[in-house]
């Protein structure tokens, strides 16, 4: 009895002989050592994150409008009658609450990835919601933003269901340590989040290959839905995409973020948020922990003075999988 | 990286200074450590009776007060129409003093004193040797008394050993004994005797404690000294040493009672064993405040009520504290279940359970149409606290006409903290779905019935109540989990498959 509970369970030194990341241990040595709390509105705030971001140069996602106010609800419609898709986020949301994408409207009814239909009402009552705080950390008010919906490339084509497919990147100190590719499923209600559902998937750092995948903490091979084979993604334009995630370090200041980007047909890697406390899913994507990376990032000192692109030089040659 | 000594030097200093105010009240106050430990109380009854003619009386009685072996807890006396006042006498004793313009016939005096048996009880006894002050005896007892003298001193080396031998002489049953025995009782001829030796002694008045004896009269105690020692002696049994169940009444060399304007007077005395609760007996020995004792034993009784529930508070945050940062349950709310845990004090566990359940249950139901009129959030969370309200107080009446009282306690929940619990199970219900609801709700009862179940405990409850040091050690305790870096329990199991599928490899 006691050993089949027992055998449910990881032995602690394993884990940490593999360099697996501990959520205590993410807090305390990295988060609180590493990201200072006065920048924390940067990254927390979309809003925030989205100037930052057109200051220093780095694409974002075209902006729709703002709701601050409860009155300005009712100009909802006005704002996004001639935008055929676009989402609606809380600028304080974390983990993906309150988001809500509309592909598709014919001045009725306002189409959800997953082909439900909702009223103006309903997206009017949504922005009420945000604005009151029911998605922001603390409850706080919060202001509501309207992203046009970016035109995801086609190579990711039936690699997500009913989603954009995101590209998350831990960067440490500037360098990219890790990396993942979120894929939309049926079962995540085309929202991005692994613990919901979407399928993870580890990309190799040097090349931007699939290393594997896994959904629910299982590893998978082809796609729930769409049934493709999720080890033929590779993320076009990589290099660029992970200048423009190291470049975050210099624009948030922050030492340990989660840069969460999409690669846009015309435009190419935009990026969508940054998140000041990545989750630990990105180790089971990648069957590899994060403490031996950091650790190695730590070793080269206090003060590093290099460029974006030298550190990504750094991470691809330091951090690549040999498949 | 910055150093992390200051932190376990505070870490250090939290522990150490706690456990050393907790062992200080444990050796120095004598509060146990466990709970449900008594106290022998021993509630003694002084009745003084004597026939007044009208003239002023003025009547006033030894009484005795907290000496080695027992600490006085509490005194009063009854005596209708009499003024009353305890006074210190020059001679360190202190006396009821009871007085009246003008009285006749038969009186009756009371006074009652509560002793708690504490064998760490101290108290003033006199170490100063009296005078010792020779008698004359006539004949034939001074030659008795001579003889038997001699025999003692023969075969003791001081004047407590010389009591000793003494005592054994008189109760021998030989001839001088017997004729001592007429002479005088025993406990003054001792004395007598011992002056005549040289040696210095003194009457006191004890009480021997018997559990429901009424009409009991005082006993000749004899305190003999040698130099600043002293030991008591028993004349009539010959025992030697203070007996546990011997309290002293009058130990100042005073007459017990002292009664002007009225005669034929008496001093009878009841007595009645009483076993009370340690706290209680604490309570009452710690009621005189002191700067050195503090002790929340000297607010209020409300007050003291109230504190037993705060000091519990950071037991349960502790808790919270454990079941987050070592195993990792998701709770909704931070501290929400602390609250909760609370409740369930007041209401016993399972009403609460149940409690708990109908309303959230019941509340997720009528939130849900909620969202549909599309309100506001502080207005929704308005109407999620009144219809908290509403049904409380509807589940109290129906639980009232089926005649189940306990349903009644259901309005010990904290409503708005219901309120939220409901709104916020209503949302994750609507993004994340049941699932995460059961998840998120079923921890949050499960933190909230564990910190109910330390929070409850006994033993703890005893602990925070008399121990404030113990409030340290929570701090430490907190300030270590805090800076815990390793593994959840819930996350060795979520990184299972990544581990075995890394070890094959």
């Amino acid at each position: 009895m006691i050993k089949n509970l027992l055998a449910k369970y990881a032995s602690p030194f394993e884990l940490g002989r593999l360099g697996i990341m501990g959520m205590n241990r993410r807090n305390i040595s990295y988060i609180s050592r590493y990201n200072p709390r006065r920048l924390y509105p940067l990254v927390d705030n979309k809003l925030k994150t989205k100037q930052i971001a057109l200051d220093a140069g780095v694409t974002v996602p075209e902006m729709v409008g703002v709701i601050e106010y409860q009155h300005q609800v009712a100009h909802l419609w006005d704002m996004v009658k001639d935008w055929p898709g676009f989402c609606i986020k809380p600028a304080k949301g974390s983990g993906g609450k309150g988001i809500t994408v509309i592909v598709d409207h014919d001045r009725q009814n306002f189409t959800k990835p997953s082909g439900k239909a909702e009223t103006i009402e309903d997206l009017e009552r949504h922005v009420s919601n945000i604005l009151a705080g029911l998605y922001s950390l603390g409850g706080k008010p919060d202001v509501a933003l309207i992203e046009a919906l970016i035109n995801f490339d086609d190579v990711f084509d039936g690699f997500s269901y009913e989603g954009v497919p995101d590209t998350r990147v831990i960067v440490f100190k500037g360098f990219p340590i890790m990396a993942m590719m979120r894929l939309s499923t049926q079962a995540s209600d085309g929202k991005a989040n692994l613990h919901q559902g979407a399928v993870g998937v580890g990309l190799d750092i040097n090349t931007g290959r699939a290393i594997r995948a896994v959904q629910f903490n299982q590893p998978v091979r082809h796609h729930p839905d769409t049934g493709r084979d999720l080890f033929e993604l590779k993320v076009p334009y990589w290099e660029q995409l992970l200048n423009l995630s190291s470049s975050c370090f210099e624009m948030s200041g922050l030492g340990y973020i989660g840069t969460d980007m999409v690669l846009d047909k015309q435009k190419g890697p935009m990026l969508l948020e940054l998140n000041a406390r990545p989750g630990l899913a990105i180790q089971t994507a990648n069957a590899a922990g994060l403490v031996p990376r950091l650790r190695k990032i730590e070793k080269l000192g206090r003060k590093i003075t290099l460029t974006p692109e030298e550190r990504v030089a750094f991470s691809r040659k330091e951090f690549a999988t040999d498949l | 990286m910055y150093s992390r000594k200051p932190f376990y030097l505070i870490v250090a200093a939290l522990f150490l200074v706690g456990l050393a105010l907790m062992l200080h009240r444990h050796f120095v106050y004598e509060v146990p450590w466990l709970p449900g430990e008594k106290r022998q109380i021993w509630s003694v009854e002084a009745k003084v009776e004597f026939e007044a003619d009208g003239r002023p009386v003025k009547a006033s009685l030894a009484i005795p007060g907290s000496q080695p072996g027992f600490t006085l807890m509490n005194e009063s006396a009854a005596s209708p129409g009499y003024g009353l006042s305890f006074v210190q006498a020059e001679d360190g004793g202190s006396r009821a003093e009871w007085s009246i313009r003008s009285a006749s016939g038969h009186q009756e005096l009371y006074y009652k004193v509560d002793m708690m048996l504490d064998p760490f009880a101290k108290g003033p006894l006199g170490n100063m040797p009296p005078q010792v002050t020779t008698v004359e005896v006539a004949e034939p007892y001074a030659t008795a008394m001579d003889q038997v003298l001699t025999l003692a001193e023969a075969r003791s080396s001081d004047g407590i050993t010389f009591t000793r031998e003494l005592l054994k002489e008189l109760g021998s049953g030989g001839q001088n004994a017997e004729l001592l025995a007429q002479y005088k009782t025993s406990g003054p001829l001792l004395v007598d005797m011992l002056h005549r030796a040289g040696v210095s002694a003194r009457l006191l008045k004890g009480l021997q404690l018997e559990d429901g004896r009424r009409r009991q009269r005082l006993v000749d105690v004899v305190q003999v000294f040698d130099g600043e020692r002293y030991d008591i002696f028993n004349p009539a049994t010959g025992e030697q040493g203070r007996q546990e169940s011997l309290l002293l009444w009058e130990y100042h060399s005073a007459p017990v009672l002292d009664l002007v304007g009225a005669s034929n007077s008496r001093v009878s005395f009841s007595m009645l064993e009483q076993e009370q609760p340690v706290n209680v007996a604490l309570a009452k020995k710690f009621d005189q405040p002191d700067w050195i004792n503090v002790s929340l034993y000297n607010l209020p009784l409300e007050e003291q009520a109230l504190f037993k529930g705060i000091l519990l508070i950071p037991i349960g945050v502790l808790a919270v504290v454990f079941l987050r940062i070592i195993v990792g349950v998701k709770t909704s709310g931070t501290f929400m279940p602390v609250l909760i845990a609370m409740a369930f004090i007041q209401t016993s566990l399972l009403t609460g359970l149940v409690g708990f359940l109908l309303i959230v249950g019941t509340g997720l139901v009528l939130r849900s149409y909620l969202s549909h009129l599309n309100l506001l959030l502080v207005a929704r969370i308005s109407a999620v606290i009144i219809m908290v309200i509403g049904m409380i107080g509807f589940f109290s009446i129906v639980a009232y006409q089926l005649g189940l009282t306990e349903g009644m306690k259901i309005t010990f929940f904290p409503m708005i903290i219901l309120a939220w619990t409901i709104e916020r199970m209503s949302v994750l219900w609507e993004e994340e779905g049941p699932k995460e609801v059961l998840k998120q709700g079923g921890g949050s009862l499960v933190v909230a019935v564990m910190a109910f179940l330390a929070m409850n405990n006994e033993f703890i409850r005893h602990l925070t109540f008399n121990f404030l040091g113990l409030q340290l050690i929570v701090m430490a305790a907190v300030l270590v989990l805090g800076n815990y870096t390793g593994y959840r329990l819930t996350e060795l199991k979520r990184f299972k498959p990544l581990v075995d599928e890394l070890k094959h490899d």
